[in-house]
Formats: C-alpha cells, structure tokens, sequence
C-alpha cells in the first residue's frame, strides 16, 4: 500500500543523524514501563520509548493497541498504575500543570465546543492558556486561513476536513513545544490525509515534536521513528526504513486474472507460509526462504491462471507488521 | 412489517439486462439530491450488476452518504429515478429494505444484546421463521468460528469479531444487495484481509456487494469502483481500465488525480 508515497523523503535535514536513529539522542519524550488496565482489561502492558526533541513519532496499530491509553497518560488525563513518563523532564503526575501549559493534544474525537464558531473557539483556546490569537498566529496561520472565510460557522455546522483543521489550531495556539495527535486522520479520505501530513511536515520544521497515532500502516514511512503496537504491548521501534531492512523473509508479488481464486490455491499449496491480498498483486511468503518463484509460478500455471506474474517485492510496513503479528 | 411469511422472494420483480447480458441490481439515472440550493448529488448515472463488488469512493463531502441513503430507502431525490432490487425509490422503499442488507462500522449490532440476542432481533425484522433462523444461526457461528461466543454481549467482543459478525447478519436474510459503509474501519491489517474473504464469499453466491472505503488497496478488490467528487461520478470503471485512463500506478493515483484536480 503506498497511499502516501508523493512526500518521498520521509526525514528532515538532520534528523537522518544515527544518533537519532538509534534513539540515542536528548530523550524529549520519555515513557520508563509504563501498564495501565481498566478492571479485568489490560490496555497498556510495560510499555518503554522514548521521543526526541524535534521528531515526528509515530504510533502504529490497530484498534485496542493501546494508543489513546498511552497518549492520555502523556496528557495527564489518565494516571498510569505503573511505571514513569516525562515530557522535556516534567513529570506526568507531579508536573501535569506544566505539561499541560508545554503540550497541545487533539483527542480523537472532536471535542471542541460545537456551539460556539470557528473564531469562538480558537478565541477560547488562547484565553484559557492566557495567550491571544494575533500572539500566536503564524504558527496556525496556513492551516488557519484554509477555515478562515468559515469563521462565523459553528464549529458543529463544519465538514470533517474544517473540524479536523479547526482542532489543530486550537491545539497549536498556546504555541506548545510538543504536540499529541490522537488518530487524526481516521475515517479521512486520502486526499485530505495527504495534505494533513503536509500540515505536520511544517510542524516539525517549526520545531515542535510530534507524537502522532494511526491505524494506517501507509503512514508510518512519513514518520522518522515510530513504534508498532499490538493489544498494548509494543511490537518494534526504530525508523520506517530500519523496520523494512530488518524484514528478512523472502516475499513475492503475485497476481493472476481470476485473483479471488489464486488466493485460495496459495493457501492450499504446501508450500505456502502466508497469502495476502495487497491492492492488485498477493503479497506471498513461502514455507521457507528457499521456496522459489517458479515453484509458485508452476504450481498455479497448472491450476490454470491466466495473465500470471510473479517476481520479488520489498515489503510494506504493513508486511512488517503483518509478519510481526504472527510471530 | 413483513405480511407474507415466505419473504419477497417470490414477488421480486424482473431485473433489466445490461449491455452485456448481467443483470441490473441498481438502475441509476439522472439523480438528483438538494438540500437548499447545495448540490449534493448531481446527475448521477450508474447501473450495479448482480455478483458484482462495487466500490463507491469519494473524497469526504462528496456525496457518497447521501447517495447511499437513498438507495437505501431512507432518503428520497430531488429528481431522477433509480430502481434498487428492481424497486423504485420513490413508490416502494419499505420493499427495498426487505431485499438489502446494511453495515456500518458504527451502526449495526446491539451492544448490549448478547450474538444469540442479536441475530433473532434481525431474523424477527427480517421475517425469518424461528426453524430457519435456528439452523442458519449454527451454520453463521460455525463458519465464522464464533459457536463460543454465542451469549457473549456484543459489547465484550474484539473489533474484528464484531465486523464478522455485522457483515453476517446483514446477509442473514439473503438479501440481493448488501451496502458496507466504511466496514474494515480500525482493525489489524490481517482481520482486514480476512474480512474481504467473507465479501468475496458473498459475491460468488451472488449477493451484490456496493462498499465505501478510504483504504485505496481495497479499491483494487471491487470489479468495478466508482469515484465521486463534489457530488458527480467523476469516474467509473474496472480498477485497470482507471489506471490505464488516468495513467496510474495504483487506485491511490487515480484517487488522487480525481479528487485533487477538481476542486
């Protein structure tokens, strides 16, 4: 899946430092063992990372992996039951008033006032942290003139794509140094995904981190580092191109004209490991890495598929992750 | 609701043959929807052909909703007409009902109803007779692996299991179209994959299958997709006649192109 391909180099100028990519730099963000349950449902379980100053970091998984726990930990809304996290030093329990003042957070559900305007809310916003929007301004200012002609609108009277932009300006008028994005591009369309990715592009280059969650594997590669996270524990961390390097199985790319049909006879070969749809081609590992593409090619071309290809292919994110899962 | 206990199947009216000889589940043709003097569908034209998985993409805004809901029978046009399992959507919307099934992410089983509780709630609006629900209710959790699950409130459920499920149900009564709005919404991407094998389930047994989705690799999986933008079809073709037109890679560039183009 390459939605979000257009960006091509992912990094920033100097954020390709190995000291960076290693994780090794000044810990902006740092999250030492953290668990946190709700009665019997364990959401977060011993989870360690640690964010620079100045990355874009990205949170990845699905549903129930764990990401709103944690930001809303980091946030100050949630006491964890164990372990310690710090945002530039402050501690999240002892210092919330701090981090409070130092972050902007848009949760993942619209939760700005849907009665007041586009104005009135970006107004409260800066009254509340004892700032003003002219203060403020060019920081919001692209993403701001976008809603701007709408400023009379009622926040609840706007489209997803306003509301989403609207929300963003609210988070960013207190001009904080790090910024936590809860799913912000769920259940958008592509285009307005692409171009939400843009907005934090500029973000960054601003000089505020960015802690951002998604279910969409595709937008790992726009981060500099992210963690891959499952049912609360996390899978991997480390740069999106580390991750694909450190794929090592043999995958291939296949497609036939009757594509329903070939995946059901992959998964009925014996050699065969796994078979996935991927857009127009199966993404398919074998047993072993020893099983070759002409064994796949001449056990399909006697099951009769047309139009047959198969060759080798780098993994997604998605195929790491995949992988991963079933480990 | 339903007065005669053997269901529609037997009163369903004939469905028109298209050019190519399938048969015509959805019959679009200068629809028109308004609200106040904003356009929200505009001249659409489309025909869904029986078996057929039809992907109905759309930037956010575009019409898509709209659309849906008056193919569904829950909202009317402005002007034009469309038939839907044969029936018009302005005559005979309860008929239209009867003979589709609907999922959404958000809206589609009970939460607090146990899977037993929810399948005889939709089998008693659906007019499945007790004896016949009993028996496809085992075949439903046998196949999908869920026969543990069976007093389980909805609520408690996995995500993924919960979409499985949805999806099931909306087919529980056979019906000729089922509308997925945004249905793999949040899950890993392996229940993803997995969800497409029931689709697909469903197509070969004819069930036509009409889906929304913001994943473009899920575009590739429909025979036919159409784009919409600022309420028109913009596009609509097999995925590889859209990226040859639109010289595109993947139906993420031809999304792209489409809806990024005309604003």
């Amino acid at each position: 899946m390459n939605t979000l391909k257009l960006i091509n180099n992912p990094l920033q100028p100097g954020s390709e430092s190995p000291l960076l990519r290693r994780g090794l730099g000044e810990a902006f963000i740092s999250i030492q063992h953290i668990s946190k349950s709700y009665g019997d449902v364990q959401a977060i379980s011993d989870i360690s990372l640690e964010v620079q100053k100045g990355e874009l970091f990205g949170l990845i998984g699905p549903d129930g992996a764990g990401k709103t726990t944690l930001m809303r930990i980091l946030m100050t809304l949630l006491i964890q039951d164990k372990g310690s996290a710090t945002m530039n030093g402050f501690d999240v329990i002892k210092d919330y008033k701090k981090i409070r003042n130092m972050v902007g957070y848009m949760p993942g559900r619209f939760s700005l006032y849907q009665d007041l305007t586009v104005e009135e809310n970006l107004n409260f916003f800066a009254t509340v942290f004892k700032t003003t929007v002219a203060e403020n301004y060019e920081l919001i200012r692209d993403i701001y003139v976008q809603i701007e002609p709408f400023k009379n609108r009622l926040a609840g009277k706007l489209s997803g794509g306003m509301k989403q932009k609207l929300a963003l300006s609210c988070a960013l008028i207190h001009k904080p140094e790090i910024l936590i994005l809860d799913e912000p591009t769920t259940g958008v369309d592509a285009v307005s995904r692409k171009e939400f990715w843009e907005m934090l592009k500029n973000l960054q280059q601003k000089g505020i981190t960015i802690l951002v969650s998604t279910p969409y594997m595709d937008e790992a590669t726009l981060c500099n580092r992210v963690a891959l996270m499952q049912k609360g524990k996390v899978l991997d961390i480390d740069t999106p191109a580390k991750l694909v390097e450190n794929y090592t199985r043999k995958l291939y790319a296949i497609r036939s004209n009757d594509m329903h049909r070939l995946i059901m006879d992959l998964r009925l070969y014996e050699k065969t490991d796994s078979a996935y749809a991927f857009g127009q081609y199966l993404h398919v590992t074998g047993k072993d890495d020893e099983v070759e593409a002409t064994e796949f090619e001449n056990f399909l071309m006697k099951k009769d598929h047309e139009n047959l290809e198969v060759f080798d292919i780098q993994p997604t994110i998605e195929d790491v992750f995949m992988n991963m899962m079933n480990e | 609701m339903s007065k005669n206990k053997s269901q529609d199947t037997g009163f369903l009216p004939p469905l028109s043959e298209g050019a190519g000889g399938g048969l015509k589940v959805i019959e679009v043709h200068n629809l028109v929807k308004k609200f106040g003097s904003f356009v929200a569908n505009d001249h659409l034209n489309f025909d869904v052909y029986q078996g057929e998985i039809f992907g109905f993409l759309g930037a956010n805004g575009a019409g898509k909703t709209t659309a849906m809901k008056i193919l569904c029978g829950l909202s009317s046009p402005t002007s034009g007409e469309a038939k839907v399992a044969g029936f018009d959507i302005y005559k005979e919307t309860e008929k239209i009902k009867r003979n589709i099934g609907y999922m959404s992410q958000k809206f589609s089983l009970y939460e607090d109803l146990t899977v037993a509780e929810n399948i005889r709630f939709f089998s008693g609006v659906y007019g499945i007779s007790p004896a016949d629900r009993k028996e496809k209710q085992d075949k439903l959790l046998k196949d999908l692996g869920l026969e543990s699950a069976k007093d389980s409130l909805i609520g408690s459920l996995p995500l993924g299991w919960k979409q499985k499920l949805a999806f099931s149900v909306a087919i529980f009564h056979e019906p000729k179209i089922v509308f997925l709005d945004e249905p793999t919404g949040g899950v890993d991407p392996i229940t993803r994959r997995k969800f497409w094998d029931l689709i697909y389930e469903a197509a070969d047994r004819g069930i036509t299958v009409f889906v929304t989705t913001h994943y473009m690799d899920e575009a590739e999986y429909c025979n036919r997709v159409s784009i919409m933008n600022a309420g028109r079809i913009e596009a609509l073709d097999t995925p590889k006649n859209l990226k040859k037109q639109y010289s595109a890679k993947n139906m993420d560039e031809v999304f792209l192109k489409i809806a990024r183009n005309t604003e």
